[in-house]
């Protein structure tokens, strides 16, 4: 019996239309927009102006803060402006654009495609370079990395775990870089695990990538202390904290921080991006976007430059179908819906999802059937219905009581409700009115 | 071209509300068919009275009461009003039929708001109108596979549980279980047939309609209790040479004789009024079987699975509000 | 007989002294000038004055060491010149408020860019993305205001898909105030005719006006020109201080995209608008 975790979830239809296509590198985009705030935490701070000249992986944006990320050009070229500009959202948000001219790269980056295996760095050193390099979470958290990599003095870190199940539907841009970079991977893994002093990692791999479990298994033999560790499919097995039930059958606390657990949890893209950081000295400058949906004419995995737009993403895959409907940033489960498609690629954005006239629209909304479907999808054992009436009807303090905060926001509950309710939308808003209540009570 | 926004998820699973209604419908089919087999026409036409009025009687009150859109393509009125033909004697005139369906629909769903919000099982709710009411029409039972044409004429006799209520139990080795178990038995038209009821349990287990834990927390506490019981009785008053075999085959009749399958199965499952968490679904299973044996074997009507089932309706917001699912992080 | 008459006396007899002891024990001293005031009340516990009901308001009067900051809005002034007396105090008249709702992002007026799919709830919108148009800052048009209204005194226009606020029945309790996301809805003097800036855009002109041809640009024109000094420009956005408007239509006339909005008396908000033919959003 394949390891999993042990509350709710469910299983998707898994459309994994693009998961034999081999990572495609795709041309330089003539122009790239930098958004500030590509991450979670303090927007970066502009370091650039109008006319300056930038190479492939100068710095644009400082961190402001300790919870804050470097941003990198990923182009050559100038700066044509920085203004505000409207993001995928169509919210207007300071942005950096640059006129590409050439590829040149910062001297300081290896390019060479050898394999780098010696680990020189103590782990401080390790952590300054990761936090220059501007590393977020690249499943699409994009918490910064060396934050998560420096836990609260109380905790002690034992295992190190690689999120690689890739648990949305759709998406397989793990899954592809898996497949073409298994040692950077594995590498990544020990360098981490130098940086954070642990002596086990754990590889979880969801079992729908037979092929990635057994070429990671067979390289992992040489790199002592990790174990890849094949999971049964299961939506939401990629929350931080469903995966550390179903590796270590541990649960995190209400209200405590996974690490309490004694656990680490690093995307496996992110992974590659501190190898490539660490031993190459690269920034994140590029990221691998599956792009996908039934009528695209070339769904794949595409390694492109952050900042491109998304509808030169979308052309380059194709060109949008005609009867695309919706376009989500991001898997069917947790992405989200976006209305301008002029805004860049960010370093969260792992797939781009077209979804036609027929998957686009939600399904009419009936009364609530008290069926219980919703309670048994949770994987956080809540009561979403419950919840979303409490949310709906202002009864923050209730829904404080019936942990509203715990909820991951997986879409479970919005997913198995055979009415169509819109329980995770009620439920989103309680949850930010209630964290706001939280905050101002603890502030008074 | 608009792009249409809205929150995640952006799918959804194949499930609807409204086939959740027909899956039922569908997995009572089998225990209709035994209902035909053994009672003939007036099966028919009871059950067909019954779900045409509670459809009518729907579409009446959300029409004109209500004044919004008629949603009886839902599928909610017709399984209440299949559920509630099969409630009841196969020879019971169609005007009680109608009275049961206008108290069913009408009563205890409309007046509550409608689907979602109703407190009782609108068909056992309907079907203990008309015993209460109507005593006489409600517990005279057509005695299986004799006419197939015969309807309110038929010829009747006494259900096993009515026996064992007037006679005690000192002749059950006499009955015939396999007739249990195929339907040969008086009884609602739709309770007899114990092997068709639990091909659609079966049926629903495998769509996922619903959960194990209503039905089996019933039965298993019925079957046991009743066990216990039989067990008691024997080795007090011995009246066999075995008495486990005796206090066995005393919980099987229990089991199969009655409403036990088919309200264990459709009615205590209905999803408005049991709980939702399955902790609380299995203390509602308890509750109920517990109550069906106490009522059986110590109340006044020698059935008491509608009366259970209705009592613990009842307590159901209070075992959703006390009894919560398991929380992630407090194992 | 005898013996039930006794037993039922003891049970009556045991029972009223443990009421009067209890009630002894639990008493609470009170003002009662709290019950009087609550009973001036209009008792809607609408939570427009800024307290938790008609009660908490009462209790707040009678700590209060002046009426300057208390006013019950549903009531008003003739509800507030009742309680005074209570208290010794003196009413201070203040002047009565309405609701206006400062956008005029009509279908026409506002393209939409996008086609929004999920709850009814403007807070679901504003918390997911820019809305159904580029405003950032104008209507959702799910009308969590008129959800919040407690008189009724908000419809939302089919048309327009804004709110439309009833001058008769609101109070000013300010409940859709505090309901709308992009805080839209400002209370201000009940003066006749109201002018002001139908627009929250604080975006640049050029962003602003792109979104929607009514948006205030920014321009500045009406705040040079106002006579009486009421107008001021903070983050592109032109504001008229209800207090200080002389409701001369200097502004009104001279705004370039027609952001400035007059509500007359015995008209409906916004009432010119929904004259016209409207395209479907």
């Amino acid at each position: 019996m394949l390891k999993t975790f042990r509350i709710g979830g469910i299983h998707p239809n898994e459309h994994k239309l693009t998961a034999n296509c081999p990572v495609t590198p795709l041309a330089i985009p003539r122009q790239v927009s930098i958004t500030l705030n590509q991450h979670i935490g303090a927007p970066a701070n502009c370091i650039v102006k109008k006319g300056d000249t930038v190479k492939v992986g100068t710095l644009i944006a400082e961190a402001c803060g300790f919870v804050s990320a470097n941003i990198h050009s990923p182009v050559s070229g100038t700066i044509a402006k920085v203004d505000k500009a409207a993001n995928a959202f169509g919210q207007y948000t300071t942005t950096i654009v640059i006129d590409t001219e050439g590829d040149e790269w910062e001297e300081s980056i290896d390019r060479s495609p050898e394999l780098k295996e010696e680990i020189t760095l103590t782990p401080r050193e390790i952590v300054q370079k990761i936090a220059q390099a501007g590393i977020v979470g690249l499943g699409g958290a994009t918490f910064p990395t060396h934050v998560k990599l420096t836990p609260p003095k109380e905790f002690k870190p034992t295992a190190l775990i690689v999120n690689a199940t890739e648990c949305e539907p759709y998406l397989t841009d793990d899954h592809a870089l898996m497949l073409e970079s298994p040692d950077q991977i594995l590498i990544g893994c020990r360098i981490l695990m130098r940086a954070i002093g642990v002596e086990q990692t754990y590889i979880g791999i969801e079992n729908n990538k037979p092929d990635a479990i057994a070429l990671l298994q067979g390289k992992a033999e040489k790199y002592p202390g990790i174990t890849i560790v094949p999971l049964r499919t299961r939506y939401p097995q990629g929350g931080e904290k469903q995966l550390i039930d179903a590796i270590l059958h541990k649960q995190v606390a209400h209200g405590a921080l996974p690490v309490s657990t004694g656990a680490i949890v690093q995307n496996v893209g992110t992974v590659f991006a501190v190898y490539e950081a660490v031993q190459k000295n690269k920034p994140l400058v590029e990221r691998i976007v599956t792009v996908t949906g039934d009528h695209i004419a070339r769904p794949g995995n595409y390694r492109v430059r952050l900042g491109m737009s998304m509808r030169e993403l979308i052309d380059m895959a194709g060109g949008m179908p005609n009867d695309c409907a919706k376009v989500i940033l991001g898997g069917p489960m947790m992405g989200k819906a976006v209305s301008n498609l002029d805004s860049p690629i960010s370093k969260g954005c792992s797939g781009i999802l077209l979804l036609d006239e027929s998957h686009a629209h939600r399904g009419t909304v009936a009364p609530c059937i008290r069926c219980g479907k919703c309670i048994m999808a949770c994987p956080m054992g809540l009561e979403p219905f419950l919840l979303a009436k409490l949310s709906e009807n202002h009864l923050y303090e209730r829904a404080e009581q019936e942990l509203i905060t715990a909820c991951l926001e997986c879409g479970c509950c919005a997913y198995s409700c055979p009415s169509n309710r819109p329980i995770l939308d009620y439920i989103r808003v309680g949850k930010n009115a209630v964290n706001r209540i939280i905050r101002s009570r603890k502030q008074s | 071209m608009e792009l249409t926004v809205s929150p995640a998820p952006h799918i959804h699973g194949r499930l609807s509300a409204s086939q959740c209604m027909y899956s039922v419908v569908i997995a009572l089919l089998p225990a209709f068919a035994v209902s035909l087999y053994f009672f003939g026409v007036g099966a028919l036409i009871v059950t067909l009275t019954s779900i045409l009025s509670c459809i009518v009687v729907e579409y009446l009150i959300q029409k004109f009461l209500f004044k919004t859109k008629p949603t009886i393509g839902d599928g909610s009125a017709i399984l209440t009003g299949l559920l509630l033909g099969l409630n009841l004697p196969s020879n019971l005139p169609v005007w009680i039929v109608i009275i049961g369906a206008i108290v069913a629909i009408g009563i205890t769903k409309m007046a509550f708001g409608g689907l979602g919000n109703n407190l009782f099982n609108p068909a056992l709710a309907g079907r203990v109108f008309l015993l209460i009411s109507f005593p006489t029409y409600m517990t005279q039972w057509p005695v299986p596979g004799t006419s197939w044409w015969s309807y309110t004429d038929a010829e009747t006799g006494a259900t096993l549980l009515s026996k064992l209520k007037e006679e005690g139990s000192q002749w059950i080795e006499q009955v015939n279980i396999p007739d249990l178990w195929i339907g040969n038995q008086g009884g609602s038209l739709g309770e007899v047939g114990a092997i068709a009821l639990l091909i659609g349990f079966a049926f629903l287990l495998y769509r996922r309609i619903i959960s194990w834990h209503i039905p089996v927390s019933i039965l298993a506490t019925v079957f046991l209790f009743s066990f216990a019981l039989g067990l008691g009785e024997e080795l007090s008053t011995p009246q066999t040479t075995n008495a486990w075999q005796h206090a066995f085959d005393f919980a099987l009749i229990q089991l199969l004789s009655g409403g036990l399958l088919l309200g264990a199965i459709y009615m205590a499952t209905d999803y408005v009024t049991s709980p939702m968490t399955s902790r609380g679904m299995i203390v509602y299973g308890i509750s109920i079987g517990i109550l069906t044996v106490v009522i059986r074997q110590w109340g006044g009507y020698p059935e008491g699975v509608s009366f259970a089932i209705l009592i613990m309706n009842a307590f159901t917001p209070l075992i959703n509000n006390y009894i919560k699912p398991k929380r992630f992080g407090r194992a | 007989m005898v013996t039930s008459i006794i037993i039922l006396s003891l049970i009556g007899l045991i029972s009223a002294t443990l009421l009067y002891f209890i009630s002894r024990k639990f008493h609470v001293e009170e003002d009662m000038r709290i019950d009087e005031i609550e009973s001036v009340l209009p008792g809607a516990n609408c939570g427009g004055c800024g307290y938790a009901g008609c009660r908490n308001f009462a209790e707040q009067c009678v700590k209060a060491t002046s009426l300057d900051n208390l006013l019950c809005p549903v009531g008003g002034n003739a509800v507030m010149k009742k309680i005074a007396p209570i208290l010794g105090m003196e009413a201070v008249e203040q002047a009565p408020r309405i609701a206006v709702v400062r956008c005029n992002g009509t279908c026409e007026n506002r393209p939409h860019t996008s086609h929004y799919e999920g709850a009814h709830s403007c807070a679901v919108i504003a918390a997911l993305y820019s809305g159904e148009s580029n405003c950032n800052y104008g209507c959702l048009g799910e009308g969590d205001c008129a959800a919040a209204c407690d008189f009724g005194g908000i419809t939302m226009d089919p048309v327009t898909r804004l709110p439309r606020i009833n001058p008769d029945i609101c109070i000013a309790c300010g409940s859709c105030v505090k309901a709308c996301p992009r805080n839209i809805i400002e209370l201000r003097k009940k003066q006749e005719p109201r002018i002001y800036v139908a627009c929250n855009n604080r975006d640049k002109g050029i962003i602003a006006r792109k979104a929607c041809t009514v948006a205030c640009i920014g321009c500045g024109k009406c705040a040079k020109n106002c006579p009486s000094g009421a107008i001021t420009l903070t983050d592109n956005l032109a504001y008229i201080d209800s207090n200080l408007c002389t409701s001369c239509r200097t502004c009104v006339e001279g705004c370039p995209t027609h952001a400035i909005q007059v509500a007359e008396a015995d008209e409906n908000e916004n009432s010119s608008i929904n004259e016209k033919e409207s395209a479907t959003c």
